[in-house]
């Protein structure tokens, strides 16, 4: 028990940090929605894992990056926004996984909550080589990204394909919510990579400080969850939000007694 | 207008420079060329095409005819809008997008007439109009450009403020020989501030001195119903 306790809170240590990295970047593209919506397109590759008897995890992140990539192609051909489409898509998926799952009821809260019993030593391997992948892979691309939306002529200018960095952002995204799946479930994993930016973002007066909070408030967030979920002995997901809104609360009391203005 | 001036003395050579974009033509057959240091500015009503010119010149918009840069040119471009207010973002952090040393960016600050100590690590956020567009000449000029393309340099600036940013920029440009085509409005300033002016309205419909857009004549040429010049072999 104690050792999947241990797996369990380094899976959120490295989930927290690379989700709110990440998020970083999702809040200031105003994408908040998307990053929530698109992890429940994970439930249908969850439910053929569980049905076909691999790693529901890789049928997860596998779900999402395809549907990721097929929007944003959509986005480009329709002119839609991501919001748009998202939202017109993602309850689709929910659908088509809860129908998949049927009358595994169980597989079924596991999936939509997080289970971190289910966590072992291969699993925390993973998120930790992932998570560590994803957060060398976002450094690169972070500031590429900060002067696309600044200005996307000024980021063309300086040769930087704004369109290739979106598309290997979006396979990070997937990444990170395939492995926050495990500790928050796919209906919760999106508040992991919105809500710590959010808070970072309104105490922040500059990027380093912003996104540097944001990784520590991820973190904080899911390991609280962890260690609560493990002592009252319910699913994870829900308290890693409590604990993650109780952040957020407390930087709007800091912005407002300290007066920061950005 | 025929010149027997050497080709190799110009920094940009523009010939027969045509823009669609959705199969609507937004710059027709353009064809002009720019020496080194000189200013440039580029007048016209809006939906010109001013911006789009800039565009091709950076190689942003798919176009026919030709656009030459003499050799190894560093172009800085600043565009009209930037979208800075919603990023928590200090002013250090801005300018090391271009230019790494921290040295480099509190000169340049100082060049552009702000106090570096002051401004250097707030939040892009926090500036007034006024300081907002020195920190973007200093963005334009921190690496050092041989040519800087600037789009409504002091929009969203007051009258008084206005005139010392251009009055800045002009010593700065003459002082690194840094050749500048500047988008403006304000006729008044194209005259004070710039040695050419060229205005569009689909195509060419000006091309001269400066000091000669205020002249009834010129501004009927450049706000009137249009009329595509043909002037030959034309240069700045």
């Amino acid at each position: 028990m104690l050792e999947t306790l241990i797996f369990s809170l380094v899976v959120a240590v490295a989930v927290g940090v690379s989700a709110g990295y990440l998020g970083s970047i999702m809040v200031l593209e105003k994408m908040a929605l998307v990053g929530d919506a698109l992890s429940h397109v994970a439930l249908p590759g969850l439910a053929l894992g569980v049905l076909l008897g691999f790693n529901p995890l890789i049928g997860g992140f596998v779900f999402l990056f395809i549907s990721a990539v097929l929007i944003w192609h959509l986005g480009k051909i329709t002119k839609l926004s991501f919001e748009t489409l998202v939202g017109a898509t993602f309850t689709l998926a929910l659908a088509i996984g809860i129908l998949l799952f049927g009358n595994n009821l169980d597989a079924l809260e596991e999936a939509l909550f997080g289970d971190i019993t289910a966590v072992g030593l291969t699993e925390a391997t993973a998120a930790v080589l992932i998570s560590v992948a994803v957060i060398f892979l976002t450094k690169l691309i972070y500031r590429k990204i900060v002067l696309g939306l600044i200005s996307e002529e000024l980021a063309t200018s300086k040769g930087i394909s704004v369109a290739r960095i979106n598309l290997l952002y979006l396979l990070l995204v997937s990444l990170t919510v395939a492995i926050g799946i495990q500790i928050t479930g796919t209906l919760l994993v999106g508040f992991l990579v919105v809500t710590p930016a959010a808070a970072a973002k309104i105490i922040s007066t500059n990027l380093s400080r912003y996104y540097t909070l944001s990784a520590i408030f991820g973190s904080i967030s899911a390991v609280s969850g962890i260690l609560m979920s493990s002592y009252f002995n319910v699913v994870p997901g829900p308290l890693v939000v409590i604990s993650g809104i109780t952040i957020f609360m407390l930087a709007i009391v800091i912005r407002w007694r300290l007066k920061v203005t950005s | 207008m025929a010149t027997d001036d050497n080709n190799a003395d110009y920094i940009l050579n523009v010939s027969n420079l045509t823009v669609e974009i959705s199969n609507q033509p937004i710059l027709n057959n353009l064809n002009f060329k720019i020496k080194r240091g000189v200013t440039l500015a580029i007048v016209g009503p809006n939906g010109a095409g001013k911006t789009t010119l800039f565009r091709a010149l950076l190689n942003l918009v798919p176009y026919s005819g030709k656009i030459e840069w003499k050799g190894k040119v560093k172009i800085g471009y600043v565009p009209q809008i930037l979208a800075v207010r919603d990023i928590p973002i200090s002013v250090k952090e801005f300018l090391m997008f271009k230019n790494e040393s921290v040295q480099d960016i509190k000169a340049v600050l100082a060049a552009v007439g702000l106090n570096s100590e002051e401004v250097v690590d707030k939040s892009l956020a926090t500036l007034s109009g006024g300081q907002m567009r020195r920190i973007l000449i200093a963005w334009a000029i921190v690496d050092k450009p041989d040519a800087l393309l600037f789009d409504e340099p002091t929009s969203g600036v007051d009258v008084d403020s206005e005139e010392a940013i251009y009055g800045m920029l002009r010593s700065l440009t003459a002082k690194n020989e840094i050749t500048l085509l500047l988008i403006s409005h304000d006729l008044h300033i194209v005259r004070e501030y710039s040695d050419y002016a060229l205005a569009l309205n689909k195509c060419m419909v000006f091309f001269g001195k400066s000091k000669d857009v205020m002249d009834p004549a010129t501004q009927k040429l450049i706000y009137g119903e249009p009329i595509c010049k043909e002037y030959g072999d034309i240069h700045a």
